[in-house]
């Protein structure tokens, strides 16, 4: 008697295998797994939008060359990520529809406007640095195809969070103006960066499953605490003041005990309603629009050549 | 007769969830003879677990004579590299 696909799937899950485009698995891991993948790979790809207004920007060239490697970097993650979600047949107009109608989301950090040239130091070293630790705990998410985009993603973002780190040790030790702007970015971007990891475990929609698969390996809080934990001696060694006042050691927990999140403004951020929602629709879909006369000349070319080789 | 004259492409994953990686190239009438041939040659020890097979006239390669203006244009970007950033001891685990 041959197995069913179902338990053939249990079992390489119990084993920690991963899962084939080609294996059959049951159609909510899919589902499951083209929610989560296409909301990354948007977020990658709308993550371009803060940083990429402050390109032409740069106080230098160095910087300016920088910025424009990693935002590159970001477009590149985004097609890895499109393309395996693609193996689960999901089409790329069907995920560019869904973010467009708002149906699918992306991180809502992106939501919000870089203001300064420090927030480019902050998203690099906070943003990035949240994305890593997510990214680093998905190398071993049980879909073969998205956890080998992951390991090649965490591989590129090296660079990415410390040249936002070095952004800010420059401007923490600068002028009175800049440790000032510094403070400023790291402020306004610090609780947005937490709330990256997503809701708390106990509110968190479809966290119990995605663990039972193994799609996450790791819940929210606990990534979350990860990432406060490594980020407050750093925090310290700019001589930045703390973001959070309740941001303090607890002996007991071995872990640091943080202030509450404040979850409607990020239920409101995530539904539409943040500083640039809009704005950052608004400028995908012209980037798409833009982009139109190439893809008809690409038919075109295409059409030519099929009759030339029919004639 | 006709010769089996095409040639295909073999590619291994070797365990699951790895890469497959190219191993060599095999003449087949057809994929499916290719598949089984691949299976004979390349995985006698079984060496795979999956198997790819595609026609060489499918892959379209750059040339190695091309490199320079391939690849030229990444040489001088050593800032695309962790290593370009010189943080302090303390916080080098990042
Ligand atoms: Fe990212
Ligand atoms: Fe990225
Ligand atoms: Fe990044």
């Amino acid at each position: 008697m041959s197995d069913s696909g179902q338990a053939i799937f249990d079992r390489r899950i119990e084993a920690e295998q991963k899962i084939e485009p080609k294996d059959w698995m049951p159609a909510d891991y899919r589902k499951n797994l083209i929610r989560q993948m296409s909301q990354h790979a948007h977020s990658e790809v709308i993550g371009m939008q803060p940083e990429g207004n402050w390109i032409s920007r740069a106080p230098t060239l160095k910087r300016k060359m920088v910025l424009l490697a990693k935002v590159q970097d970001e477009g590149g993650h985004g097609l890895y990520l499109y393309s395996a979600t693609e193996t689960l047949n999901a089409t790329r107009d069907e995920m560019n529809a869904a973010l467009h109608s708002g149906k699918a989301k992306y991180a809502s950090i992106f939501n919000y406007p870089a203001l300064s040239w420090a927030d480019v130091g902050a998203i690099g070293w906070l943003v990035d640095g949240a994305a890593i630790v997510n990214q680093i705990s998905l190398q071993g998410t049980s879909y073969g195809p998205y956890s080998r985009a992951m390991i090649r993603i965490c591989k590129e973002e090296s660079f990415h969070q410390r040249q936002g780190y070095e952004i800010m040790i420059a401007l923490a030790n600068g002028t009175p103006m800049q440790k000032a702007m510094a403070q400023d970015a790291l402020n306004r971007v610090w609780w947005p960066s937490l709330m990256m990891f997503g809701p708390h475990d106990s509110d968190s929609a479809h966290s119990g499953r995605s663990m039972q698969w193994k799609i996450k390996l790791r819940t929210n809080d606990d990534l979350r605490q990860s990432f406060i934990d490594q980020t407050v001696p750093q925090i310290k060694f700019l001589g930045l003041e703390l973001p959070d006042p309740d941001l303090k050691w607890n002996e007991e927990r071995g872990h640091y005990d943080f202030g509450d999140i404040d979850w409607d403004e990020f239920k409101r951020v995530i539904s539409g309603d943040g500083p640039c929602n809009r704005d950052r629709i608004r400028h995908h879909k012209k980037a798409h629009d833009d982009g139109q006369w190439v893809r008809d000349a690409l038919e075109a070319y295409h059409q030519k050549k099929a009759s030339a080789s029919a004639a | 007769m006709k010769q089996s004259n095409d040639l295909y492409e073999v590619f291994l994953r070797s365990i699951r969830g790895v890469d497959h990686r190219h191993v060599g190239s095999l003449h087949a009438d057809t994929a499916e003879q290719a598949l089984t041939y691949a299976r004979d040659v390349y995985t006698r020890r079984s060496e795979g677990v999956s198997i790819w097979v595609v026609k060489s006239t499918d892959i379209t390669a750059s040339q190695e004579q091309d490199m320079d203006s391939f690849y030229d244009p990444m040489d001088d970007k050593p800032y695309r590299h962790a290593s370009f950033y010189v943080l302090p001891d303390e916080i080098d685990n990042m």
